[in-house]
């Protein structure tokens, strides 16, 4: 039960019950969104993740490979492709060296691809993996690994999991938002911000960038606001006369759910109009208000971590490169470059990077070897290498992780995706084995029987 | 080598020294072996602390006196044999351990009595052992006890010192036991019914009314399809549409005719493996192919089908044995004593079927196809009267056709991966194709073979059906059909193979020539062209808007084709020939992600070097009787024969039965299993990697459970006949427990999809038993369950709580109160409907789409667009049932709701209580619409006065009547927003729906209220 309903159950609702009597109550409608003490101190509270479906392709944009460059149009070593299994293509098609320039950038003397001119601009607060590998090569299984710790179906995601052993420290919005753009949306679908197993109160709430931004936000037609809460007002009048005839503490609990839902009816709009935001903030993101976009979604997502939403994922669903690599990827990251820097400039200016994760990859990477006939300009998916950056709340900047001269195997530093949970939940003040759910008779958790805490990645 | 010696020397050294069990042998056992195999577990049900137990054995002798190589202790954790090396898990013991072991039990095992725990038999779980009636205990006030139930229930409550609470009023109880029973809320005339009815029968006949409504099988299938992961999409990244909806109606068929649940069980595992299946016995197995499909491009098809078979297994588990059993994919089950080899054996009962889709046809066709074959049976009859001599004739014609084919000699190309895009084309045992995976619905494969002839003259292509194709195929539409743009072959010397000559062909034949058609809407491609399809010339044109179709329209769209195509010259190089074959399919929609291809299913190719051939006309089936053995003839295919022999004997009749197939009707689809001939080996699979098959492994059942018979088929009928067995110890259990927790909120055994070691101990563990025990006494009727519970005094209790009950009690776990809890998604939707009188109380059908926000069946929301054909009809209005289920975009309003999306199987929603419920009963647009429809239908039918009218709404929605703070409330709500209506503020066509009408737009307000109330949404 939160505490304002609380103290209105004490003091207006007069069923009379005595103080031992409700505090057993308050144990049986336990608000499972209440704020939750972590395992350890946390170094952050919040995530923004920048799902990157569809796999962008580590040799083109941080991974570069002179080698591959070298080897270009030659095969593959024999030996790297032992047991390796490859989505399209044969695995023994020919090297493709990287098609775009690369220069070092920041302190760090990270390499950037000349496609992410913005994210280079931040490379000094960015901690760049370049040693990822996941299990999965086909993209709604690699989708659910990075989202979930599973290829299979069913089991609830990371944002779920965070909520789950975080709870919320908003009462006006969802503590787990959702938002998707890009050419389509992502291959695991709602899945991937799912509850799975756990109560249904942790899934991810989809927000749209335009129109209304949760589903019946706003009233129907014909219906004002005087009107809205008249009727809310009936309705919670006559709800306590049946709490006061039942006792049931669900009634209460039915009261307050209502009571959120006429809050987010303004809470929603007035996080979503971004015509209050100055012009050199929505110029930074590259945002048009009331234009739906990846970077009108990383604007809104900084508003709602502002607000206190415990987790937020952006899937930009357009980097599944089989052809016409060149182009499109370009196009790709002029859409998410600017917008994904300005994010982590953004926190940082506001003092929220502090305590905020933003996260920017893809459920795999691409493959050195080429994909297409006749002039071919495209990669398949890859899981034995790519990467990921991170930054903000208790990362330790800096380039980890290498590949193999031909970026298709990890040779330094491997980061796991098991790894990759078990470390955000860390900095979250999460115990990555700690942080179970008992079903079907045993104890479930976001890193299965895996993971381990990359402490190299850690400040 | 240097380990082998070391430990060889050890042995040798210690040979002479006695072990001694407890300085050395117990020690090793403690410190590795009773984790698992000890007082507090027993895995494989070996327990390893105390000496009873641990010289029994369970898979072969533990321990062998003197013997170490036949004693499994020691050739477990040495690592010798097939199975896995002990400790499973864990580091292997070293080589000075595992020598102790050895030597301990070579110098004949002694274990000094009195060492060790005492105990002499293992535990076994409760829920393992076949359930037996318990007597029923007495309890301190009789009367109170209306059945057994009842005595169980009090009994508990007497040692709590807990009473009862009075049985709820007449409105409650019938309102309660109406959203039970049906899902539907009663109507004011059956309440008033009910309260007429002073009789002592009254509630039992009410029982009996609501148990035979067709709503029932609605209420209790929809359960049924939780645990089933219905839905009408394929899930993962595409997400097609599928039609599955006859298993759905079969379902809810199932319920209302009470199909004894063992029934129910054996037709849903094994319907097609029963003697005669009945088309509902085959549809049944659509439970099993409830499976999400994958077909992303670049999936391993084999891999998926793990993937679904895992999932069968699961839903197996889950549903049916009431035991978890998914862990043991991986590992031995860690709490439960099933070893994954044993896993394995249950999924080999499984793993021996066809995937298949089938078409099926509704009572209505099926007697429209008995009347269309019955007339063409007549007309052939009447041939055969007015010529006599027909079977001469026949014979006649038979000699001459007999040995009219060329050789043919079948050719195995090899295809180019990156020219399918994307489809898999697998190999098959005759030489075919089998096109499998992601279906673009363009694409031109290319495939390359080194001339078996040395001369070619023409080249066959056989379309083949195939059970795993949809319909049988031979194409892979979702029709089963398929169209070849073009054939085209390329030739070259083995010598030079980069000096390619196009074949130029100027013939070709085929047994199917249909006349020019245009291309059907779902295979609409966006292009202005005008895309057809038609005979068999149009796949030599040249022209990639013309194929060859082979779609003769209902009836006949699933058949096998053929067609012959002549090389102009010969193609001959000396020194060999390379073909290079492209068999164009350019004839799909725009969409790969839907189901828009148009491609070929089941492919086969041959060569021949006779001159001029022709495609056989014959069809396959009839070629193979006339070449078998005469004498063997059955009359069947005498018939067969004589139903392609008079078409070209009779051709002035042809015309007759032409117009009979045109009336013959499409059907519908839906998945199921299908029986292969050929046993698939199955493998236990190490880590579940279904890359990493380890030993082969037989059908089987778990050594912990009830043995299974020796006559049992080792088949999904087997599997079947072992779940439903009267000792089956979970199978009852599992059902009545959820049943239970459909009324009650929480089953006997809380985690009702486990009831193993882990699960939680049940609150009433002997009224669990005697439900079961009586269940299956009384055939396993499900309508007898409900019957049962319904009309105890536990379930007939009112559900107001007091603030002691709910401090001794906040789950209701001891039952001295009534259920209360907020009713299902699907029915939150229903009673709105209900209540406004819009419902449309159809029973099945295809699945139909309410109202839902565009934007969610497009990307980027959805991964690709979606159908959704919002309906205008009264199919707007059907119950939540029939809504359709996307996997990957859940229907919005149920999702709020905690209504599972099939993914998985189901057996225990979770019960949420959120704002985002809260904006949807207040703001969807389909609630506005009830809201306005119950307005309406106050004002036409709930009486003159205000307060009639208030009554008359208040009790569709609740039953009951509003008290008089009720009323005063909605009075005044009514009234302020009626005023704001007529003085203008609020624009009343709004809220209407176009009429300027400020009373039915004030009326409506009130209606929106109550339907949002937190009682119309709940069970009392």
């Amino acid at each position: 039960m939160n505490p304002i309903a609380r103290r209105w159950f004490l003091k207006d609702c007069g069923v009379g019950l005595g103080a031992l009597a409700l505090r057993q109550l308050g144990a049986a409608t336990v608000d499972p969104m209440a704020p939750k003490k972590p395992h350890h101190e946390p170094k952050a509270k919040k995530v923004i993740f920048l799902f990157m479906a569809g796999a962008p392709s580590h040799l083109e944009l941080f991974d570069y490979k002179p080698q591959l460059e070298k080897f270009d149009g030659t095969l593959p070593p024999p030996e790297l492709l032992k047991g390796y299994r490859a989505a399209f293509i044969n695995p023994n098609s020919k090297l493709m060296g990287p098609k775009f320039k690369f220069a070092k950038h920041g302190q760090s003397g990270a390499e950037i691809s000349e496609l992410l001119p913005y994210t280079a601009k931040v490379a000094d607060d960015l901690t760049i993996v370049k040693s990822m590998v996941t299990d999965a090569f086909n993209h709604a299984p690699g989708q659910l690994l990075m989202n979930t710790g599973t290829q299979q179906f069913g089991r609830p995601s990371f944002g779920a999991w965070t909520v789950y052993g975080l709870g919320s420290e908003t009462q006006d919005l969802p503590a787990f938002v959702v938002f998707s753009s890009g050419k389509k949306g992502p291959s695991g679908g709602s899945s991937c911000w799912g509850s799975g197993f756990l109560p249904t109160v942790y899934q991810g709430v989809q927000f749209r960038g335009s129109g209304d931004p949760v589903l019946y936000l706003s009233n129907p037609p014909g219906v004002d606001s005087e009107l809205q809460r008249a009727s809310l007002d009936s309705i919670k009048k006559l709800n306590e006369m049946r709490l006061g005839t039942m006792g049931d503490p669900e009634i209460e609990t039915r009261i307050s759910s209502f009571e959120m839902a006429f809050r987010m009816q303004s809470s929603a709009p007035e996080l979503m109009d971004l015509s209050k935001e100055p012009k050199h903030v929505l110029e930074m993101y590259g945002a048009e208000p009331g234009k739906p976009s990846f970077a009108n979604n990383c604007l809104l997502a900084r508003r709602l971590v502002e607000r206190g939403v415990r987790f937020v994922q952006l899937y930009h669903e357009a980097w599944d490169q089989h052809g016409n690599l060149v182009k499109d990827l370009a196009g790709n990251c002029k859409d998410t470059d600017q917008a994904s820097a300005a994010l982590v400039m953004d926190l940082k200016q506001r003092g929220l990077l502090k305590d905020t994760i933003v996260v920017w990859g893809g459920e795999f990477g691409r493959t050195p070897m080429v994909q297409g006939v006749g002039k071919p300009d495209g990669r398949d998916h890859h899981p034995n290498a790519f990467t990921m950056w991170m930054a903000g709340g208790g990362l330790k900047p800096q380039v980890i992780g290498e590949s193999d001269e031909l970026g298709f195997n990890v040779v330094k530093d491997k980061v796991h995706v098991h790894d990759l949970h078990g470390t955000l939940l860390h900095l979250l003040g999460l115990d990555h084995l700690k942080l179970t759910y008992r079903f079907q008779g045993r104890d479930f958790r976001l890193t299965d029987v895996h993971g381990s805490v990359v402490n190299k990645l850690i400040a | 080598m240097t380990v082998l010696l070391f430990s060889a020397l050890l042995s040798v050294s210690g040979a002479a020294q006695t072990v001694d069990f407890s300085r050395d042998v117990q020690p090793i056992l403690a410190a590795s072996c009773y984790s698992c195999h000890g007082p507090k577990a027993q895995m494989g049900g070996l327990r390893l602390d105390a000496k009873a137990t641990a010289f029994r054995g369970v898979s072969g002798v533990t321990i062998t006196p003197g013997k170490s190589a036949q004693s499994s202790l020691y050739q477990r954790v040495a690592g010798i044999g097939d199975q896995a090396r002990m400790p499973m898990g864990g580091k292997p013991l070293d080589a000075a351990k595992i020598d102790i072991l050895k030597r301990w039990i070579d110098q004949g095992a002694h274990w000094p009595d009195g060492v060790g725990a005492a105990a002499a038999t293992i535990q076994k779980h409760w829920a393992f052992e076949s359930p037996t009636r318990p007597g029923a205990p007495t309890v301190s006030n009789r009367t109170w006890v209306r059945n057994p139930i009842d005595a169980f229930v009090l009994a508990k409550l007497d040692q709590e010192n807990l009473k009862p609470s009075p049985e709820a009023d007449k409105i409650t109880l019938l309102r309660r036991l109406s959203l039970d029973l049906t899902g539907l809320p009663p109507t004011p005339s059956e309440v008033d019914a009910f309260l007429k009815d002073r009789s002592a029968q009254a509630y039992e006949k009410q029982v009996d009314r609501l148990l035979k409504s067709p709503h029932y099988g609605e209420r209790w299938g929809r359960h049924w399809l939780d645990a089933a992961r219905y839905a009408d999409s394929d899930g993962f990244e595409k997400d097609k549409q599928r039609q599955v909806w006859f298993y759905r109606d079969w379902v809810v068929n199932a319920m209302n005719r009470d199909l004894p649940y063992n029934q129910f069980l054996t037709e849903q595992l094994a319907g097609d493996l029963l003697p005669n299946p009945t088309q509902d016995q085959i549809v049944a197995t659509g439970f099993l192919r409830n499976s999400m499909i994958n077909e992303e491009g670049g999936i391993d098809p084999e891999q998926f089908r793990m993937e679904a078979m895992f999932d069968r297994m699961d839903a197996i588990g889950k549903s049916m044995l009431g035991i978890t059993i998914q862990c043991a994919q991986c590992h031995n089950h860690k709490y439960d004593p099933l070893t994954q080899e044993e896993y394995y054996k249950l999924f080999a009962y499984l793993n021996n079927s066809h995937e298949s889709n089938v078409v099926v046809y509704t009572p209505q066709e099926h007697q429209k196809r008995a009347e269309i074959f019955g007339k063409m049976r007549e007309i052939e009859a009447d041939l055969q009267h007015r010529n006599p001599d027909w079977k001469q004739r026949m014979a006649a014609w038979e000699a001459s056709v007999r040995n009219n084919q060329p050789q043919w000699t079948v050719i195995r190309p090899e295809v180019e991966d990156i020219s399918t895009g994307g489809q898999k084309y697998l190999p098959q045992p005759d030489g075919s194709f089998l096109a499998q995976g992601y279906a673009p619905t363009k694409h031109n494969p290319k495939m390359t073979v080194k001339s078996p002839l040395e001369k070619v003259t023409a080249f066959r292509l056989e379309l083949l059906n195939d059970p795993n194709l949809p319909l049988t195929g031979p194409g892979r539409s979702v029709k089963g059909t398929g169209a070849l743009t073009e054939f085209v072959v390329e030739a070259a010397p083995s010598k030079d193979p980069t000096k390619t000559v196009k074949i130029k062909f100027v013939r070709a034949s085929a047994d199917v020539n249909l006349p020019e058609r245009e291309l059907e809407p779902m295979y609409f491609d966006k292009s202005k062209n005008r895309r057809v399809t038609g005979p068999i010339a149009y796949a030599i044109d040249g022209n990639e808007h013309t194929a060859w179709g082979t779609d003769a329209g209902p009836g006949r769209s699933n058949v096998p084709r053929k067609a012959v195509f002549v090389a102009e010259t010969p193609i001959s190089f000396e020194g060999g020939t390379e073909l290079t074959i492209y068999l164009h399919q350019r004839h799909g929609g725009w969409n790969s992600d839907d189901n828009m291809n148009h491609n070929l299913g089941r492919m086969r190719l041959s060569v021949t070097d006779a001159p001029a051939p022709v495609a056989d006309p014959l069809p396959a089936a009839v070629r193979d009787i006339i070449m078998g053995d005469p004498a063997r003839r059955t009359p069947a295919q005498e018939q067969a024969v004589f139903s392609y022999w008079r078409t070209v004997a009779f051709p002035d009749r042809n015309a007759e039965f032409e117009a009979l197939w045109q009336q013959h009707p499409a059907g519908s689809s839906q998945l199921v299993l299908n029986e292969r001939d050929a046993m698939r080996p199955t493998h236990l699979l190490t880590r579940g990697d279904f890359l990493k098959p380890a030993k082969q492994v037989p059908p089987g059942t778990p050594a912990f459970l009830h043995p299974q018979s020796a006559s049992a088929p080792p088949n999904r009928l087997g599997l079947a006949q072992w779940l439903t067995d009267r000792k089956a110890a979970t199978t009852a259990r599992a059902m009545v427990n959820r049943v239970w927790q459909a009324y009650f909120g929480t089953g006997i055994v809380a985690t009702s999809e486990d009831l193993g070691k882990q699960s939680e101990p049940p609150s009433h563990r002997e009224m669990l038993d005697w439900l079961s025990v009586e269940f299956m006494d009384r055939g396993w009727s499900l309508k007898g369950l409900h019957r049962l519970i319904v009309t105890s005094n536990t379930y007939r209790q009112s559900s107001k709580v007091t603030p002691e009950l709910l401090e001794k009690d906040p789950y209701n776990r001891l039952l001295a109160r009534g259920p209360r809890f907020r009713v299902e998604g699907e029915i939150v939707r229903d009673i709105a409907l209900a209540a406004s009188g819009l419902l449309n109380p159809k029973i099945g059908g295809p699945a139909v789409y309410p109202p839902a926000p565009d934007f969610l069946f497009q990307p980027p929301t959805s991964y690709g667009p979606k159908n959704w054909h919002e309906e205008k009809g009264d199919n707007r209005y059907r119950r939540a049932l029939y809504t359709h289920r996307y996997r990957s975009v859940p229907y919005p309003m149920l999702q709020n709701f905690d209504t599972p999306n099939g993914d998985f199987s189901c057996v225990r929603r979770t019960r949420s209580n959120t704002p985002l419920q809260a904006l949807t009963t207040l703001n969807e647009p389909l609630f506005l619409e009830t809201a306005r429809a119950l307005a309406k239908k106050t004002i036409a039918e709930g009486g003159a006065s205000q307060s009639d009218r208030i009554n008359y709404a208040f009790r569709r929605c609740v039953s009951r009547t509003p008290s008089d703070a009720e009323r005063a409330e909605l009075q005044t709500l009514l009234e302020r927003q009626t005023a704001r209506f007529k003085d203008g503020q609020l624009k009343t066509t709004d809220i209407t729906g176009g009429e300027e009408n400020p009373e039915l737009a004030g009326w409506t307000v009130l209606a929106r209220v109550l339907l949002n109330l937190d009682e119309t949404i709940t069970k009392e």
